[in-house]
């Protein structure tokens, strides 16, 4: 499932920029994120709060909210622009070719509606209509998800759900129609350490079994690590480290990745202390000029005060003047 | 870059709407009217040695016999209306203003009292105010009014009465909802006495919906009056404010004096327009799920 | 479920006990309705004999308990203007008071809504302002104005309806009732037309802040991402999800709304409960005014008490804490 590079990706993301047009200024969440993704790929999108990384995800489906909206790039899937649809094309796409799952089971399943009844609506919003037809593919999807007794619980609210399976639930509705591609932004995140474990493991199923490309978005290089076949890490709005998952683990070009990794507890030496990254992410509304991890970073000096461009080496991309170096090199 | 006071934010937030900025600007300028009324007027319209009854109901523009324009016209007894309307304007703002504070006081003195005493005493204050809640205001304040008899004071309590029970409830929601925060407890933990932490820390966080609620309310307080005394049972006939003008000129209207009616009704609008539209302003701004 | 229907029973209950205590004291604690029955210059005697057929003589808890008897027996005593049996006479009244509010709130609910939802789906867009000014206008514009001009404009200068009145009215269910006939109905035009100004601008205000919030949640974004269309998320989510606060204040609406009818009725010279209660207050008709206000706090609690089990109905969420 890895490599892909040789087909004609799925998803092209070229120079996106989302801006939210604020009173306190222009906020740009997302500013000139460019990568590919080819089909049943899995990329994992990494990133603190605030790094801009739901936001993109947001953006490839046209959902973000006002003040924000895309300021230019381009999101080519299936050889479309989605970014110069019209809204009612764009809409067709959603849920169709393109689902999105969210974090918190709780807030996006609607709490006076059944399940089945959500589920119909998702369905007849693609042309599936009927009784028959949408119930039997309701609790065909949500078995598949691993819902026992799924036409029993079509009637049930999602309050009457624990965590764990009303973010099934939610993944089922996504997965209605295949789509070629699934937005997942922090979907375990709200959910028990085990509870995140068993999705993940079934996520991983999923993708395999429907040939599904899938972007798993999360602050959590841990969970990351263990699904997806590339990462691209975003800082302040901006892609600064990419490559095949492996590669990124062994060797982070980027401070900022390192930094990451340094701080995940399973990579702790015992008896010390964890590493964090000193400092906290920027405000995007005061910027530095340059880079804008450099006011944390060990290794920023003057050069620094100019914006790095992405640099790109085979697989792998950074954006830093002062790459760590590749361990075999040293 | 940004202003660090809070409230010099609020200001700048208010500042971009320029409906709200216009209503205050409306707000201002007709408490100030109303309390220069005696240098603005033109006419005292209750000195009875001022009144020719043959100036009675003449139209707008008429100059009438003491030689100055009657710009709004003449009420039945020969009144000068714009007169009249500045002093009804006073008359009908004391009581909106008075009987908002009273209610405001004893309002989020029960709310904030049951907030802080809890148990079974707040349960049964609250309930009670849920009760009355469920009472329509105008109807308590017209029962009570009928029953006290005509006067300021009477008005006032009849008014308070009826109006209370909505900063009460507001203040107890926002005080229950401060209470359960960390801050508080580490401060009823401090040897300071109770009730300093109700006003230092709990009060000032309740003030933002309270503030909402006043803006609303005094213009609430505005309208019942003028309502209570349009239907008779107000203000004495002693006390005329924008809602005796009114009701004074309604018989007439039929007869197509419309005016007599027409402009003390277009004054007393403009005034609560003007502020319910700074409260529907300071309401967005305080509202935390709209921010952006 | 039905454990909390009988507690909500009782409780209501004892809020009537406690209103019925209330408005007796209040009402009767207050003037000396003596002076209504009887004019100034009737003999001592009868005064006396008057005062004795009506019980003012005993002290006020036995007053009471005789009232309290009465009532359970559906017995609101006589009207002291009118002559004839309280419930009578307010029954006599009523039907003109239903009608008028049923179509001033069913009329604002069913323009208010959609009007609202959508001044909260596009909050920024011009007719969303538009929608909001004149809620403003019929939230801040007392109802006794509105009635005022509508007088003036649609009776006094334009002549097409009429100023006062019920009108004809035709016979259903053994009741008069104006709505039937096109006369009776261009009676009724106006005062509900009055009447439904608050609440259409309420319901549009309360409408318009739900969708505002609902519209940011993640539940809307998530139907949205499903592909859903916004008419569908409209009609399906939002409606769903503000239909609680909703109906809440229709409910309690239109209860307050029998309330203002007094303004209206007063105005448009409507012969429904608000005028009675109105003509009663001025003239210190006591029992007229202690049946009205038992009325009103009867309707009230039964009010409170089927939004109640709406919210149940409405919110599955309720079902289970509640069964």
């Amino acid at each position: 499932m890895s490599g892909g590079a040789a087909t004609a990706p799925l998803l092209e993301v070229e120079a996106l920029a989302t801006h939210f047009f604020t009173r306190a200024g222009v906020v740009k969440a997302v500013d000139g994120v460019s990568f590919r993704l080819s089909k049943g790929e899995v990329m994992g999108l990494v990133g603190e709060s605030g790094s801009g990384k739901s936001v993109t995800g947001f953006s490839l489906l046209g959902l973000v909210d006002p003040p924000g909206r895309i300021a230019s790039g381009a999101v080519r899937f299936e050889g479309q622009n989605l970014v110069s649809m019209r809204p009612s094309q764009l809409r067709r796409l959603r849920g169709k070719r393109i689902a999105m799952v969210f974090q918190d089971p709780a807030t996006t399943l609607n709490p006076v509606i059944t399940i089945g009844e959500q589920m119909r609506m998702a369905l007849e919003a693609h042309g599936v209509t009927g009784e028959q037809a949408t119930r039997a593919r309701s609790v065909a999807v949500l078995t598949r998800v691993g819902i026992p007794d799924a036409a029993r619980r079509l009637g049930a609210y999602p309050h009457e759900f624990s965590g764990g399976m009303r973010q099934r639930v939610a993944i089922a509705i996504a997965l209605l129609h295949d789509p070629a591609l699934l937005i997942a932004d922090e979907p375990t995140t709200a959910l028990d350490v085990s509870i995140q474990a068993q999705i993940l493991a079934e996520m991983k199923a999923l993708v395999a079994d429907l040939g599904m490309a899938l972007i798993w978005i999360s602050h959590d290089l841990a969970t990351v690590s263990s699904l997806a076949d590339k990462i691209a890490v975003m800082y302040a709005g901006r892609i600064v480290e990419a490559g095949p998952t492996a590669a990124v683990l062994r060797n982070p070009r980027h401070p900022y990745t390192r930094g990451l990794l340094d701080s995940l507890p399973a990579r702790a030496e015992p008896g010390r202390d964890l590493v964090q990254i000193p400092g906290s992410t920027p405000l995007l509304l005061s910027l530095p000029p340059g880079c804008a991890f450099a006011p944390r970073c060990p290794r920023a000096d003057a050069a620094c005060q100019v914006m790095p461009e992405l640099v790109t080496e085979r697989l792998r991309q950074h954006r830093c003047h002062h790459p760590l170096g590749l361990e075999v090199a040293t | 870059m940004k202003p660090a006071s809070p409230i010099a934010r609020f200001w700048a937030e208010f500042r971009e709407s320029r409906v709200a900025l216009a209503a205050l600007a409306v707000v201002v300028l007709m408490i100030g009217v109303a309390l220069l009324a005696p240098l603005v007027a033109p006419q005292d319209p209750y000195d009875l040695a001022n009144l020719v009854l043959m100036d009675a109901r003449r139209p707008p523009g008429f100059v009438g016999s003491a030689g100055y324009t009657h710009i709004l016209g003449t009420d039945a007894q020969g009144r000068d209306l714009f007169s009249a309307i500045l002093y009804g304007l006073r008359i009908s703002l004391q009581m909106g203003l008075i009987a908002g504070s009273c209610a405001f006081a004893i309002g989020v003195s029960l709310g904030l009292g049951a907030a802080y005493v809890g148990g079974r005493w707040e349960a049964f204050i609250m309930r009670v105010i849920d009760l009355q809640l469920a009472f329509p205001a105008i109807l308590l304040a017209l029962v009570l009014s009928a029953l006290l008899g005509q006067g300021k004071a009477q008005l006032i309590t009849a008014l308070t009465a009826a109006q209370y029970a909505y900063f009460a409830r507001t203040a107890h929601g926002a005080a229950a909802a401060e209470r359960g925060k960390d801050y508080i407890e580490a401060a009823l933990s401090t040897p300071l006495p109770g009730w300093q932490v109700v006003f230092r820390h709990i009060l000032p966080n309740c003030l933002p919906p309270l503030i909402v609620i006043a803006s609303v309310q005094v213009a609430n307080a505005i309208a019942l009056e003028a309502t209570l005394s349009f239907l008779g049972v107000g203000l004495p006939v002693t006390e005329p404010s924008l809602g005796m003008l009114i009701s004074n000129g309604f018989q007439y209207m039929l007869s197509g004096r419309y005016w007599i009616s027409i402009y003390p009704g277009i004054a007393l609008i403009v005034l609560i327009v003007a502020i319910n539209l700074v409260g529907d302003q300071i309401r967005d701004q305080v509202n935390p799920r709209l921010k952006r | 479920m039905l454990g909390h229907v009988i507690e909500r029973v009782v409780q209501a209950l004892a809020v009537m006990l406690v209103m019925s205590a209330l408005v007796f004291v209040g009402v009767y604690a207050i003037g000396n309705p003596i002076d209504v029955l009887i004019g100034p210059d009737v003999s001592q005697d009868i005064r006396l004999e008057t005062i004795a057929r009506y019980g003012l003589d005993r002290p006020l808890w036995e007053q009471y308990f005789t009232f309290l008897g009465r009532i359970l027996h559906g017995d609101f005593g006589r009207s002291f203007v009118f002559g004839m049996p309280v419930l009578d006479l307010i029954l006599s009244r009523l039907p003109a008071t239903l009608e008028l509010t049923l179509l001033a709130v069913c009329g604002a609910a069913l323009i208010g809504i959609p009007a609202g939802i959508y001044a909260g789906y596009r909050p920024d867009g011009l007719p969303a302002k538009i929608i909001m000014a004149v809620s403003i206008l019929g939230f801040s514009v007392p109802t006794f104005w509105i009635g005022l001009v509508l007088i003036i404009a649609f009776a006094v200068e334009l002549q097409w309806l009429p100023a006062g009145g019920r009108g004809d009215t035709a016979s259903l269910f053994g009741i008069e009732w104006s709505f039937l006939t096109l006369n009776g109905l261009s009676h009724l035009l106006l005062p509900a037309l009055n009447l439904a100004f608050f609440k259409l601008a309420l319901m549009t205000r309360l409408a318009r802040a739900g969708t505002r919030e609902v519209m940011l949640t993640d539940t809307v974004k998530f139907a949205r991402a499903a592909g859903l269309s916004e008419w569908t998320v409209l009609r399906r989510h939002v409606l769903r999800l503000i239909a609680i606060p909703i109906v809440t204040v229709f409910g309690l609406e239109f209860a307050s709304t029998l309330a203002f009818a007094v303004v209206t009725e007063t105005i448009f010279s409507w012969p429904g409960i608000g005028k009675l209660i109105i003509d009663s207050i001025t003239s210190l008709d006591r029992p007229v005014m202690v049946a009205y206000l038992m009325l009103v706090a009867c309707v009230f609690i039964t009010i409170n008490f089927l939004v109640d089990l709406a919210y149940v109905g409405l919110d599955p969420r309720l079902r289970k804490a509640r069964a």
